[in-house]
């Protein structure tokens, strides 16, 4: 194990992943996640985020549908899906994408489609900035292990 | 609390079923409970739930999510309930408004907590129920 090169990846690493937290693009709940991964399931946070950006991509093409025709919005149905979106977001420590959806929310409840689009254009931009960030992140702690290291436990407080 | 402290509740041998249609949330919360030793099992939605116990298992903890099709948290709280399950039941939900909880708690609620689940609130539900005894 070369401790230099892993040393710089974990400082990479802690570097990155507090500013993810700075940005806004995570929150406590993140941390929370990664307090569950363990040996026995070293993949636990990477699974749950795949499966919250499988929902992400269904629920905005479900809303995306609702929206679509401006004389026949099913504005119950487009809540369903923020709220389902609210949810998980607020699950994985998604911050952004929670924020975008409380504004969704209010968009819904006034029945403003103008309003519901841009809010379903931001929430597609900001689950898919997200996603790469965090793509960057498994991959910075993949480097980590295979130079032979332990990826740094960092806290928030 | 870091993972050393968490407590280990194998020994007690608890049973938990998870009511929740969102598979993020399924993951977290079987997550959760499995890092506390605790066996559990996960459903959809309420009728799923209600057809489990029907089928003749029973468990010492059902956390129940609000909002699913066929049948909600509301429904099927009620219909376990009806049903003489005994079990304890705690909502998980991300409605939090009074009018909301004050209905999901009078369908026959034992606890309530406002999603998202953490380690904290879970044990929390736990201490409540005496399943977990603080040292």
């Amino acid at each position: 194990m070369n401790t230099i090169v892993v040393g710089q990846l974990q400082r990479q690493f802690q570097d990155y992943i507090v500013s993810l937290y700075q940005q806004g693009y995570l929150d406590n709940q993140f941390t929370e996640l990664r307090k569950l991964q363990d040996e026995g399931s070293p993949d636990f946070v990477a699974e749950v985020v795949s499966l919250f950006f499988d929902d992400c991509a269904k629920l905005i093409n479900d809303m995306s549908t609702s929206l679509e025709r401006p004389d026949h919005v099913d504005f119950k149905q487009v809540d369903s899906g923020v709220h389902q979106l609210k949810g998980s977001s607020s699950s994985v420590g998604a911050r952004r994408v929670k924020s975008v959806c409380i504004a969704f929310k209010e968009c819904c409840d006034v029945q403003n489609r103008e309003g519901c689009l841009r809010c379903l254009q931001q929430v597609d931009y900001e689950y898919k900035m997200l996603k790469t960030k965090l793509q960057d992140l498994f991959n910075l702690e993949q480097q980590i292990l295979q130079a032979g290291g332990t990826i740094p436990q960092v806290s928030m407080n | 609390m870091t993972r050393e402290e968490l407590p280990n509740l194998a020994e007690s041998k608890l049973t938990a079923l998870v009511v929740d249609d969102n598979f993020v949330n399924q993951s977290i919360h079987q997550k959760l409970l499995a890092r506390l030793g605790i066996t559990n099992e996960v459903v959809c939605n309420g009728k799923e739930a209600v057809d489990a116990h029907c089928s003749g298992r029973n468990y010492d903890l059902i956390l129940m999510d609000m909002d699913m099709p066929i049948m909600n948290g509301i429904q099927a709280t009620k219909r376990l309930r009806e049903m003489g399950i005994e079990s304890k039941i705690a909502g998980v939900t991300t409605r939090a408004n009074e009018g909301e909880k004050k209905e999901f708690m009078e369908a026959g609620l034992n606890d309530f907590q406002e999603k998202p689940l953490t380690i904290s609130k879970l044990l929390s539900i736990l201490h409540k129920f005496d399943f977990y005894v603080q040292t």
